[in-house]
């Protein structure tokens, strides 16, 4: 394939990726750029060309090992939920945006600490993207056959990189506060992640299903190649060790390289999101590894020894059988691979070097206009340049250093280097006691011995180079051998260099903690990582802080990097969450940290910290008395969740007393048309003799006979009148407990009888047949006079109910447990169903409307209840096939003896 | 002499419905009377009075109901109405008088004073 037409292929795959990026950060906020799966598949910018070649050739050459780099991933994974999350709520809380300022903050907010980790970073990370830059430099001089040009201009690499370094300070630096969310950059990463996936999982099934013939057809090939077998066993203890060695280190590299902090940690916008990313990273990785040993061993079937790069098997094998679009397709996903990690990495360092080593160390002096724009220009500024240098010295690297090693090594020097960072970072999460001290020591002289047994090695060249350095060590020193350091001979150079820089590294992170004690700031900071779920909600309350600050100047600071707007919005927030008086003019701890938190994503936390401290007139504090109001602000969250239980309790007896405020309410209705009805009751009899007596009185001519009448009707409405207000009273009597009930041995069929008696006028009259049939002794205890009552009242109700001809009343008296059973039927048309419970209530009005007049007075359904309840006993209606039954129940046994 | 006035009264209190009926009589109306809602609505189909009397609180169907169901019968739109109902809050009359009721008179009453006012009514 010629290099033009893969050049246009290469610039509109770069226009799509500026595309997606373009799209991201419009829809920031959309579901589209806003998931787990995003967030999962951003991560998977481990996966560099290193992982995408490199493995290859390291299978290729020496087995297995190449699978470490992913087991270190994988075995951390299920405690990386834990770890991760403890570290995405520290830095969300104090709005970290890098390595740096999470080891600087945690060491006191360090500035020196905070270059220190800038500079090993840089210093591990350039020669890692001068490796992603071979990369493509290297696979697109396959695909294109050429060779390499000496004229930088003639390099496609040198335009892709000048491409990517456009990208990525442009979608990179798009908000001056770090600790933003670039949606564009993570959107477009996650899609190359899926992409180079993709390409190389058709790659894989191209070699294994389409020249070769499946796995056993590969691996029955391969066996017969010399040398099989050992490469593919882990051979004894020291082979182990290496393998060890290389898990622990990618284990770290999870962490501490700087594209995977900045897209685990400061991309990350939703804790759940980790959720999906246990199970779905290591899947991709998986998915990743499948095909890398049958590519690997297909090509060492089909290349003789030597005659090919193996880190570029998957691009020889399609073009082998001349199948270009495979291995353009191959191309572009090694470039993917390539592409996203540069842009991640230089993005990651050119945070730090702008925060962490060039704005506290320099250029904080030029960040003195009261103008917010300018600043932010500057700042964003630095940044861009910072891009641009970090791909340029990459490129000059590239160009001249790394084109003898192959992706495997320097890869794995660049993790040595980073994992420097381990036991500072780890301490960090893990140990109150590390001090800043304990962190610089350990760090520095890791690094030190990282430069020793790596970098100068590496950098004078460990194959082609006469020096004696590596064969006889430093000046002879058998002892002082870079790749056996100590005598130790059985690791290789790589694991062996691990191996010494951590041990020195932790061994005096460790010493130097627990003998030098680090300062009141270092303490305070500890705690609030250590305890972060304690502090993450009021983390401003664990912020130790003494001292004179007026609001007034920390406002003028945030207005100069933030904003008028944003400040007054900031500030407001601020005295919403503490209730704080927004006239207050001192300021207090918690505004001081308030204030460095939203400086820090601007111009990290050493910078802001300086920042602040230049306003504000800070006391010492001693260690103890941090501890002390460390433990009061802990007791202070306490008290708040405890007053926000005892406001929930007020809340509830609020609650409660509404409730009991609505049942008063209605209560007070009911007793309203209780009054309403008894005097609609009183007024009805009035009336009639009213109008009578009106007559009477008016009228001197009225018949004989209908004068009589009308007095007879004025006597009728007057007893009718004596007895409603009898009920009345009656009912009064049970409902205030005044009423007696004075019970004795009765027996039922006699009080029935009784009841009966005065009624038979009225049955007779409705030409009714009553049945009373009892089929026990029914002897039970109740006040005879009351119960008369009650079955009048039933009676009298049936007699109404029953039709005007055949009427048929029956009275039947059953035993019910230890109760007797009363039972009043009559063959009517039976009660509306809903109103079967509600005829016992007084004056019960059926319920969608108050006038319909109720039956009889009202009362003596209510009035007959109140008796049986006063029994103990129960009273209930049912409608039967024909017509409706009263039951009520007494007691056979004495139970109101004790009332 | 005048052709004979036909007044309905609708009560379910016998003795009232017995001394409104005997006072009517003597002053010489035609005196139908219901004892609810539902029936005057019976008699409603046949006759057409000139004057209802009608209680509020019924059996049945009450007066406010049979009132709504009289305005809605276009032969009965010369027909008067009176209420006559122990129901003797401000918004009892109010809701009455609001169907429709020419007057709202409460419980109890002056015959005297309800004949005069019947015929008042009817001299309008």
């Amino acid at each position: 394939m010629s290099s033009y037409s893969l050049l246009i292929i290469l610039l509109f795959y770069l226009g799509i990726l500026f595309f997606v990026a373009h799209w991201a950060e419009k829809k920031a906020n959309s579901k589209w750029t806003n998931n787990p799966y995003v967030y999962t598949f951003s991560l998977a910018v481990y996966c560099s060309a290193w992982t995408y070649y490199g493995s290859i050739g390291v299978a290729a050459q020496s087995g297995l090992s190449y699978l470490t780099v992913y087991l270190g991933p994988v075995i951390i994974i299920p405690a990386w939920i834990v770890i991760l999350r403890k570290i995405i709520r520290i830095s969300r809380v104090n709005k970290i945006s890098s390595l740096a300022d999470f080891i600087s903050l945690r060491y006191g907010n360090s500035r020196f600490l905070g270059a220190l980790v800038t500079f090993i970073s840089v210093i591990g990370i350039i020669p890692y993207i001068a490796l992603q830059l071979k990369a493509i430099a290297e696979t697109f001089r396959i695909v294109t056959q050429t060779s390499i040009s000496s004229n930088v201009f003639n390099d496609t690499t040198t335009y892709v990189a000048i491409a990517l370094a456009l990208f990525a300070s442009y979608y990179g630096t798009r908000y001056v506060d770090a600790s933003e969310k670039r949606k564009g950059i993570v959107t477009a990463v996650a899609m190359e992640s899926v992409l180079k996936l993709f390409f190389f999982i058709l790659v894989g099934v191209y070699v294994t299903y389409f020249v070769f013939d499946g796995f056993e057809d590969i691996y029955a090939k391969a066996s017969l190649i010399e040398g099989f077998r050992e490469k593919n066993t882990i051979g004894g203890l020291p082979q182990a060790l290496n393998w060890f060695f290389l898990c622990l280190l990618s284990l770290f590299a999870m962490f501490l390289l700087p594209r995977q902090f900045q897209m685990a940690v400061v991309e990350n916008n939703r804790e759940s999101h980790i959720k999906t990313a246990i199970w779905l990273f290591p899947l991709y990785l998986l998915l990743f590894n499948i095909f890398v040993y049958p590519i690997a061993w297909g090509g060492n079937i089909l290349f003789s020894e030597g005659a090919a790069n193996a880190d570029t098997y998957s691009l020889l094998i399609p073009q082998y059988f001349n199948n270009t679009t495979i291995t353009v397709l191959v191309f572009l996903g090694g470039f993917s691979a390539s592409i996203s990690m540069i842009v991640v990495a230089s993005i990651g360092l050119s945070i730090m070097l702008s925060n962490n080593l060039l704005i506290p160390y320099g250029f904080l002096g030029t960040l003195q206009s009261d103008v917010q724009d300018k600043n932010s220009k500057r700042i964003v500024n630095i940044r861009k340049v910072c891009i641009f240098l970090l791909i340029i010295v990459a490129y000059l690297i590239y160009r001249f250093y790394v084109l003898d090693y192959n992706l495997f090594s320097i890869g794995l020097v660049s993790f040595v280097i980073m994992a420097q960072l381990a036991p500072a970072f780890f301490g960090a999460l893990l140990w109150r006691r590390g001090s800043r001290l304990g962190a610089i020591y350990g760090m520095l002289i890791g690094f030190l011995v990282c430069v020793y047994t790596l970098l100068i090695p590496y950098g004078i060249g460990i194959t082609n180079s006469n020096s004696t350095f590596i064969s006889e060590g430093l000046a002879g020193i058998e002892l002082l051998k870079p790749f056996q350091l100590f005598g130790l001979d059985y690791l290789t150079p790589i694991p062996q260099a691990l191996f010494w820089s951590l041990l020195f590294n932790t061994i005096i992170y460790l010493a130097v903690s627990v003998s030098f004690k680090g300062n009141y700031r270092e303490r305070n900071y500890a705690e609030m990582f250590i305890d972060i779920d304690k502090y993450s909600t009021m983390h401003e309350n664990a912020f130790v802080w003494k001292g004179t600050a007026y609001t007034r100047d920390i406002e003028k600071v945030l207005k100069r990097f933030l904003g008028e707007e944003r400040t007054k919005r900031a500030l407001t927030i601020f005295n919403l969450k503490y209730n704080v008086d927004k006239n207050q003019e001192q300021a207090d701890a918690r505004l001081i940290k308030f204030a460095e938190n939203l400086l820090t994503g601007h111009i990290g936390t050493a910078s802001a910290r300086i920042l602040i401290s230049s306003v504000v007139k800070e006391e010492k504090v001693s260690l103890q008395e941090v501890l002390h109001i460390l433990e009061e602000s802990r007791e202070n969250i306490i008290i708040n969740k405890k007053l926000t239980e005892t406001s929930n309790e007020l809340k509830q007896i609020t609650a409660q007393l509404q409730k009991a405020n609505e049942q008063l309410l209605e209560k007070d209705a009911q007793k309203d048309e209780f009054l309403d009805t008894v005097t609609h009751e009183l007024r009805t009899p009035i009336t009639a003799i009213k109008a009578s007596s009106e007559i009477l009185y008016d009228d001197d001519d009225i018949p004989e006979a209908l004068r009589k009448q009308f007095l007879k009707n004025i006597i009728s409405e007057s007893d009718r009148l004596n007895r409603l207000i009898n009920k009345i009273l009656d009912l009064e009597k049970f409902e205030t407990g005044k009423q007696q009930i004075h019970a004795t041995k009765n027996s039922l069929d006699h009080t029935i009888v009784a009841a009966l008696e005065p009624l038979q006028q009225l049955i007779r009259n409705k030409n009714i047949t009553v049945h009373f049939l009892t089929e026990t002794i029914a002897e039970a205890w109740y006040d005879e006079e009351r119960i008369i009552q009650v079955i009048t009242n039933l009676v009298s109700n049936a007699v109404k109910f029953c039709p005007e001809t055949d009427g048929q009343i029956s009275i039947t008296v059953t035993e019910n447990g230890a109760y007797l059973q009363t039972s009043i039927r009559d063959n009517g048309k039976g009660i509306n169903p809903e109103d079967l419970d509600a005829i016992f209530d007084k004056f019960y009005q059926s319920t969608n409307q108050n006038i319909k007049k109720p039956v009889g007075s009202g009362l003596g359904l209510a009035i007959c209840k109140q008796i049986v309840e006063h029994h103990k006993g129960k009273i209930w209606a049912e409608n039967k096939e024909n017509g409706a039954v009263f039951h009520f129940t007494l007691p056979k046994h004495n139970s109101t003896e004790n009332e | 002499m005048n052709k004979m006035r036909k007044i309905l009264i609708v009560d379910d209190e016998p003795n009232i419905v017995m001394s409104l009926e005997y006072t009517f009589k003597k002053n010489n109306y035609e005196v139908f009377i219901a004892r609810d809602g539902q029936e005057a609505l019976e008699i409603l189909k046949v006759q057409q009075p000139d004057i209802i009397i009608l209680d509020v609180m019924m059996p049945m169907v009450d007066g406010f109901a049979t009132l709504e169901q009289i305005k809605k019968d276009k032969r009965l739109q010369h027909c008067k109405v009176i209420f006559l109902s122990a129901k003797n809050k401000e918004k009892d009359i109010e809701r009455g008088l609001s169907l429709g009721a020419d007057l709202y008179m409460t419980k109890p009453f002056s015959v005297k004073k309800l004949v005069e006012q019947t015929n008042e009514l009817l001299t309008d």
